[in-house]
């Protein structure tokens, strides 16, 4: 058995991997908001606290997992699958460095959008099967602001896509290569890209559908135990899952001074981004719903479209 | 739109730079267990029963904290020994009940019942939190050193008879005419 991209070792040790990741998330979000509230954050448990994700891990296998006697058995317990399955899916395209991957698909951007798509599932049967009004107000938002989202998060990828000709994720940075880094001719299409992934991943400040203020965490209000777990660490996947694709679209992948390794400058990227969805959640208060629908269609859609167009107008004027 | 995108960037990305930049500010977390904090000599924490200057239980039963506590957590008797002064036979507070409002130090007339820094109580068994005046008393001065009430108060106790006290003057002679 070879490491080599689709190999089952391969396989294995990503999936292995980045669920770690996004467990530990739990413990670097944490530690990090704290810092930037002046406080200390969880540090007993083991040195740094890094075992308290270990801690948490113990607890909410052994919390009673409940299913509402109201709920809807079948789909109350799907939606947190759903969450899981199909971002862990959408890692399979990422091209984490030469060689290491899951598949070479020539349509990996369709297929993590796709993928987006359907993790609105996920929140809308919470939400429905729980049977509950808070549940059914956070599905609401949760699908409405997914499907706004991800019109403009696919018209802003189209521009890296346009630049580069190609689908295929490990191709995208394999131009960049030889054109530098899409920030720099793609640098709107980045930031919309970056706040359409964090309305997608629902963190704040576009946390709406589980808005603990408002609604009471919202779509899975109802859920405890390890099925609330799945969509607690589902969320972290999402961060993850965000901050690679930005990565890979945006900043040259694995591309970076060749005295490391590719996997260690594309972790690094992808940590920065994480680091940045944390601070965004410290520092910027959440809009208002309206507030939130109207900053995507009025804004960020022209805004979008434009981009799109004036990247035409380059490519064709150039050729 | 573009006030919108003057408003992004002068609104959001400063404050995203001014949280960022308290990443190399202290914390104001102080690790308690491990580090014990500054507690404020005024700090309304554990309540003592405290004594005057020469040894004796400075609390005369007059009921007055237990009547001003509103929790009702306090419980005394009164009694009297062969001198004259007033003591509780009894007192009981049930501190799983107190609030450390401070309330009975202020109603206190005779600066017995007093508050102090010490907060770390907790029992295991509730009944563990209920204090007998045993428990209670202490044998200093506590926050006042100087005062002593019987011998600023008219009472007339064993060795100390009316108009001995400081400050007071000899009874009135209500049964002569003399100026």
């Amino acid at each position: 058995m070879t490491f080599e991209v689709g190999s089952g070792l391969s396989i294995g040790v990503i999936l292995a991997t980045v669920i770690v990741v996004a467990a530990m998330l739990i413990w670097v979000e944490r530690r990090l908001l704290s810092f930037w509230q002046e406080r200390l954050g969880p540090n007993r448990v083991g040195p740094f606290g890094l075992l308290q994700v270990v801690a948490d891990m113990i607890k909410i296998f052994t919390k009673e997992d409940w299913v509402p006697p109201f709920a809807d058995k079948f789909s109350f317990v799907l939606a947190p699958a759903i969450i899981m399955t199909v971002i862990l899916l959408s890692f399979s395209v990422i091209p984490f460095a030469p060689g290491v991957g899951v598949v070479d698909s020539n349509i990996g951007v369709l297929f993590v959008l796709a993928m987006a798509s359907l993790g609105a599932y996920s929140v809308m049967l919470a939400g429905l099967s729980s049977d509950n009004k808070y549940a059914l107000l956070g599905s609401l938002r949760a699908a409405a602001q997914m499907i706004s989202y991800e019109v403009f998060m696919g018209i802003s990828i189209l521009g890296v896509v346009a630049l580069s000709g190609t689908f295929n994720l490990r191709e995208i940075v394999l131009a960049q290569e030889e054109n530098g880094w899409y920030i720099i001719p793609q640098f709107i299409g980045f930031v919309i890209f970056l706040i359409a992934g964090v309305a997608e991943s629902h963190r704040l400040p576009f946390d709406i559908p589980e808005a603990e203020q408002e609604i009471c965490a919202g779509y899975h209000t109802e859920y405890s135990g390890m099925k609330f777990g799945m969509f607690f660490v589902g969320e972290y996947l999402g961060l993850v899952l965000i901050s690679s694709l930005i990565t890979v679209l945006f900043f040259g992948g694995w591309l970076g001074p060749s005295f490391l390794p590719g996997i260690f400058w594309f972790s690094l990227k992808s940590f920065a981004f994480i680091a940045f969805f944390i601070l965004l959640r410290a520092a910027i208060p959440r809009p208002r719903y309206d507030q939130l629908m109207t900053y995507g269609w009025l804004f960020l859609l022209p805004v979008s479209l434009l981009n799109l167009l004036i990247t035409g107008v380059i490519i064709l004027s150039t050729f | 739109m573009l006030t919108l995108i003057k408003d992004t960037l002068t609104s959001q990305v400063v404050t995203l730079w001014r949280v960022f930049s308290h990443l190399w500010v202290k914390a104001d977390t102080v690790e308690y267990p491990d580090e014990m904090p500054y507690m404020f000599p005024r700090w309304r924490g554990r309540i003592i029963l405290s004594r005057d200057p020469d040894g004796e239980e400075r609390c005369v039963a007059c009921n007055l904290c237990a009547v001003a506590c509103p929790v009702d957590c306090i419980a005394l008797q009164k009694t009297e020994d062969e001198e004259g002064r007033w003591y509780p036979e009894f007192f009981r507070i049930n501190f799983s009940r107190c609030i450390m409002c401070g309330f009975c130090e202020e109603a206190c007339p005779t600066n017995a019942i007093q508050l102090t820094p010490d907060f770390e109580m907790a029992e295991y068994e509730r009944q563990d939190m209920v204090w007998e005046k045993e428990d209670l008393l202490i044998d200093g001065t506590g926050k006042y050193h100087d005062y002593n009430f019987y011998r600023v108060a008219g009472k007339k106790i064993g060795g100390k008879d009316k108009g001995e006290a400081r400050n007071e003057a000899v009874p009135v002679n209500v049964r002569s005419l003399m100026p």
